[in-house]
């Protein structure tokens, strides 16, 4: 399992979304959360974008006040996650159209089925924008 | 009706942000709604509370886990939309252990067989988050058909789900490896990369089942132009060509092709990290990766920074060379802005570490610490003093400058390895006997410091050069000022545990000043008759009386200028010794007399002290100090006439206590307290719970037990001071004997009967037994034989003086190991896997699910020889893999110690215990055991099926 979590967390150090993909109960969870968080949010722009944590590397890159978290084991690529980050983000841009944070809020359950069609048991699946767009689009014309 | 009323997620969300009522109430108010709604019949309904709870669950952490059974019912929904929703909160929600897990089987059974493709694939999703043993193995058949769908869509969904119904259930493998075979010759990249991904999830857990599919491997690598796919392929390789030297042959060139061309950072990094892990062998190979890493480590860019230092650590292990090529680069990154950064470069700088130059990187690392801030600081004290540790200090040559450097650190404001410093200390002042001076010089140094007393982070390191000061005295050069330090006000800042040390050491002192001043009387009284008993009788102690008299008689800790003399040489002639005894023995006289005087006056207010061992060594320590000031009053009275009766009776007790001090303490082995046998009749209480209404809020004794806990043995064990001390006690502390007795009445269980005691404790072998010393002894001639070896091999130029020698326990500091290594649970897997791959056309086991049917399938099938390929090569790993745990973690000290031991006992096998080679044998029959089963277990047809697969591609 390449990927471990995924977390979004606004500057205030709000988690916006979660996904993890391994089962932790919601304690674990939290507190995971908050070290990271603690972690993370402190570093400037000169730091690396690299974190180790327990015993995951923390990936993570800031797009304007949100905070993209990574949580990988210790043998993946960080450049490619870097640039699963970077995906990530021009999916989203390319669906909500200049995407920010309230999209996020308000559409979680579409974010969620965006990083389903991206990564599937913590590997990555599908690295076309269109390809993962798609059944999106779909499914919202059909419901 | 009521749909017209429920408020949407989009109204939740509002309202939260809105904030109208505090966030907390509106969700609390939220969630009674939800806990209203979810029980509706309207679907609608149910589906928008699930939807909203989930997101509550999922951004503030509420508990979802009561709603799981309308989880069940949203999922089995017919409308797509409710269905998702369902969906969606399930593989948030569910895990092993929930209940309702039984009841789905059915629903996503349905689901996986439609016609709607996003259905499958929400059931897909679904199951690779929940999947369970049961699931696994009930729809396995269902997967199995969706690997070879039509639909992309679905297709490359199912591959991903197939990595864990494998691990849950590998008998899925007989039936569905062929299918994911034919997946990976697909053309289509958007199969491509999930099955990519799910052959390296496999070939990272058990690489040798995979290299029959390296040509397909092969291919991938050469054709495809993602750089997904390649850093993949890449991480897959990286595990086969180690056990495939052919292959490896193969793959150095395409692989170096990548490096050369590619523009992508990331594939860049992947490259390097294949090459030094994987291919090491292959110079050229190895040579671009380090330019490449050195690239990455050059860019501004901190990402490409850190990752630079990360590859060079990787190439650290096996081509230092790389890392001493680019050691300026490393060593400017110690003061990056970046922390992490910082710590990469340390550890780099510590890989460079060896014998020669550890002196000199100390010197740099120690000054970065003084600059860098307290966390950064910390890990560069701890790296150096693990590194210098690492197998019983093997790179250290000179102990003087390391113990000097100790001290260094200590003195750096920022220190807060007390603990580590603490025990290196009392380890080395233990081990290393010709480095004692200078421990008692450094020791000195920090105990009269005032300043350091008031860090509560440096007490444990006070603790120990408290300790060694009163246990190496003979080799202080003015001990009374070491009384004046251990003895300043400022001690009261020390924790208790820590006070008693420092009053014990005070105890040795004094001791040993009388001891000294005793003997000098006697021998000037003898000297005429015998001077070479003095030279028998003195225990090897150069003393130098002070030459400045106010320096001994002054009360407060005034710690003057006092150069330390050179220690002088009492092999001189006897003659003149004698002079220069007699000349300074009056001065001695009176500064005993100061020296009790200020016993008296500082520990005198701690008679009444609260805590019972400060309390107790105060109380030794003073009346032992009035007994002595007694006679010497006495003495000084009769003004020098012939010794009587009573100076005999003095210089004899001193005598005896300075015995009972002298006697050195040797380490002790980890296992020590195993060996000594249970004496007959001895009952241990097996329930332990009442020892806490006894020892309620004292607190348990931490590490540093090991230093009082010598002190302890020195004093109470031998026969005669201990009894001296009870007498003692008896007279003059009878608070404390009132309180013990009573004590002892309450708790009488816990105390040993007073008169057995001494019965008892012959059986017991004392800590440092003969044999034991023998053994000390016989394996310091030993490393004395090593380190001249070594010496005459190696030749160190650099060396000015031999290494000294350093004690070290046979089977020290091993802890008994436990020999069973954890069975991995996807053997199993791994043996379906190579069934399907090389053809055998086993059935399926019959195995279930359970973990102790799988085990005994696994037996099985190991008994039958079916499934057992392995080679014999692979058993060797196997049993190297047991080991390995030692290796991972170079920290931990007992992992070392182990290290160290095994290759002593190849070195000297006559010098083991007993004990030591019967371990040894246990383990030696163990392995051998296990050869000859997997041995047994391999039969010859295996092997030859499994030779025809890979050779028609390497070859």
């Amino acid at each position: 399992m390449g990927i471990r979590f995924i977390l979004m967390v606004n500057k205030q150090g709000q988690t916006r979304l979660a996904q993890y993909y391994e089962y932790l109960t919601i304690e674990e969870r939290r507190a995971l959360e908050g070290e990271i968080v603690r972690k993370c949010l402190a570093r400037n722009e000169q730091q690396c974008s690299f974190v180790e944590h327990r015993n995951y590397k923390i990936v993570y890159r800031r797009y304007a006040s949100l905070f993209f978290l990574v949580g990988v084991d210790n043998d993946e690529n960080e450049l490619a996650i870097l640039e699963f980050i970077h995906l990530l983000v021009e999916t989203m841009d390319r669906h909500f159209g200049n995407v920010c944070e309230l999209d996020i809020m308000f559409h979680l359950e579409k974010a969620h089925f965006m990083l389903e069609e991206m990564v599937m048991n913590g590997s990555i699946v599908e690295t076309s924008k269109s390809n993962i767009l798609t059944p999106i689009q779909l499914m919202d014309k059909t419901s | 009706m009521d749909t017209l009323f429920q408020r949407t997620l989009e109204d939740l969300i509002k309202g939260i942000r809105l904030q109208l009522i505090g966030e907390s109430a509106f969700i609390s108010k939220a969630m009674d709604d939800i806990r209203r709604e979810i029980k509706s019949t309207d679907p609608h309904i149910k589906s928008t509370a699930l939807q909203k709870l989930s997101y509550l669950s999922a951004i503030y952490g509420l508990d979802m886990s009561w709603a799981s059974f309308h989880v069940v019912e949203v999922m089995s929904s017919y409308r797509f939309a409710h269905k998702k929703i369902g969906y969606h909160a399930a593989s948030q929600s569910f895990h092993e252990g929930t209940s309702v897990l039984l009841l789905i089987t059915n629903q996503l059974r349905k689901d996986l067989c439609s016609t709607n493709e996003f259905e499958v694939s929400l059931a897909l999703e679904c199951l690779s988050r929940i999947v369970t043993v049961d699931l696994a193995r009930d729809l396995t058949p269902e997967v199995f058909t969706l690997l070879s769908s039509s639909k992309v869509f679905v297709r490359k969904k199912a591959i991903g789900v197939v990595l864990r119904v494998f691990e849950k259930y590998p008998d899925a493998v007989r039936m569905c490896f062929k299918r994911l075979v034919e997946n990976l010759e697909s053309s289509d990249p958007q199969i491509a990369i999930p099955v990519i991904g799910v052959f390296c999830e496999f070939s990272s857990k058990d690489p040798r089942s995979y290299l029959p599919l390296a040509p397909e491997f092969y291919k991938i690598l050469l054709d495809s132009r993602n750089n997904w796919v390649i850093i993949k392929i890449l991480k897959i390789f990286a595990k086969l060509a180690p056990l495939e030297p052919r292959l490896a042959k193969r793959i150095v060139e395409p692989i170096c092709d990548h490096m050369r061309r590619t523009d992508a950072k990331s594939l860049v990094f992947e490259c390097i990290r294949t090459v030094v892990t994987s291919l090491s062998d292959y110079e050229s190979a190895v040579k671009l990766a380090v330019s490449k890493a050195r690239e990455l480590l050059v860019d501004p860019d901190p990402n490409l920074k850190y990752l630079g230092l990360q590859a060079l650590s990787f190439i650290a292990r096996k081509h230092l060379w790389a890392v001493l090529e680019n050691k300026e680069v490393v060593i400017k990154y110690l003061s990056d802005a970046d922390p992490n950064i910082q710590l990469e470069s340390l550890r780099l700088v510590m890989a460079m570490v060896s014998e020669n130059n550890v002196a000199e990187i100390s010197r740099v690392l120690v000054n970065y610490a003084l600059k860098a801030d307290p966390e950064f600081c910390n890990e560069i004290l701890n790296s150096i003093l693990s590194t210098c540790y690492r197998n019983v200090y093997e790179i250290i040559v000179d102990f003087d400058w390391y113990v000097s450097l100790l001290g260094e650190m200590t003195r750096i404001p920022n220190c807060q390895r007390g603990e580590e410093i603490e025990n290196q200390l009392i380890d080395i002042g233990m081990r290393v006997k010709d480095v004692r001076p200078e421990l008692v010089r450094v020791g000195r140094s920090l105990l009269i410091d005032p300043a350091l007393l008031g860090n509560p982070h440096l007490h444990r390191i006070l603790c120990a050069v408290a300790w060694v000061s009163g246990e190496f005295v003979e080799f202080s050069t003015n001990p009374f000022e070491l009384v004046d330090a251990l003895l300043q006000p400022r001690t009261s800042l020390l924790p208790p545990s820590i006070r008693t040390v420092y009053i014990q050491s005070a105890f040795k002192v004094l001791i040993f000043c009388l001891h000294s001043h005793f003997l000098e009387n006697e021998t000037t009284a003898s000297s005429y008759s015998d001077t070479v008993a003095w030279g028998t009788s003195e225990l090897a102690t150069e003393m130098e009386w002070p030459e400045n008299p106010n320096l001994a008689t002054c009360k407060a800790p005034a710690f003057d200028k006092q150069e330390e003399g050179t220690p002088r040489d009492t092999n001189g002639a006897p003659t003149d010794l004698s002079e220069f005894t007699l000349k300074k023995k009056n001065f001695t006289e009176e500064s005993i007399v100061n020296l009790l005087n200020l016993i008296e006056l500082v520990l005198g207010p701690l008679r009444a002290d609260h805590d019972i061992e400060i309390l107790e060594r105060a109380h030794n320590i003073l009346s032992f100090a009035e007994l002595i000031k007694g006679e010497i009053h006495d003495d000084l009275v009769q003004k020098k006439e012939i010794l009587g009766t009573k100076d005999v009776k003095v210089s004899h007790i001193i005598k005896l206590m300075h015995d009972a001090f002298s006697k050195e303490l040797g380490p002790v082995s980890v296992n020590a307290q195993q060996r000594v046998p249970v004496p007959e009749g001895l009952m241990l209480s097996e329930n332990l719970d009442d020892l806490k209404t006894i020892c309620g809020d004292v607190q348990l004794p931490s590490a540093n037990s090991f230093s009082l806990g010598g002190l302890h043995f020195g004093v109470n064990c031998d026969v005669s001071p201990a009894e001296l001390l009870r007498k003692e006690e008896s007279e003059s502390s009878n608070e404390s004997s009132s309180m013990l007795a009573e004590h002892r009445k309450r708790h009488g269980l816990y105390y040993l009967l007073s008169e057995k005691n001494e019965i008892v404790k012959n059986d017991y072998p004392l800590a440092n037994d003969p044999e034991l010393h023998k053994n000390l002894k016989d394996d310091a001639e030993d490393l004395v034989k090593l380190t001249e070896q070594s010496l005459v091999l190696k030749k160190r130029p650099s060396q000015v003086k031999p290494r000294p020698v350093v004690v070290k326990l046979d089977d020290g500091d091993v802890l008994p190991i436990s020999s069973k290594r954890p069975e991995p649970r996807d053997d199993l897997l791994s043996d379906a896997v190579r069934d399907v791959l090389l053809g055998s056309d086993n059935k399926p086991s019959s195995s279930r699910n359970t973990p102790s049917d799988m085990k005994s399938g696994e037996r099985k099938g190991k008994g039958k020889g079916k499934f057992n390929i392995n080679h014999p090569s692979e058993v060797e790993e196997n049993l190297g893999d047991a080991e390995n745990p030692d290796q991972e973690n170079p920290n931990t000290r007992r992992s070392q110690h182990r290290g160290h031991n095994k290759e002593r006992r190849h070195k000297s096998p006559r010098n083991t215990g007993e004990e030591n080679n019967q371990k040894g044998k246990k383990k030696g029959s163990h392995r051998h055991s296990r050869h000859k089963t997997r041995q047994r277990a391999e039969s010859p047809l295996n092997v030859v099926s499994q030779s025809p697969v890979i050779p028609d591609f390497l070859l």
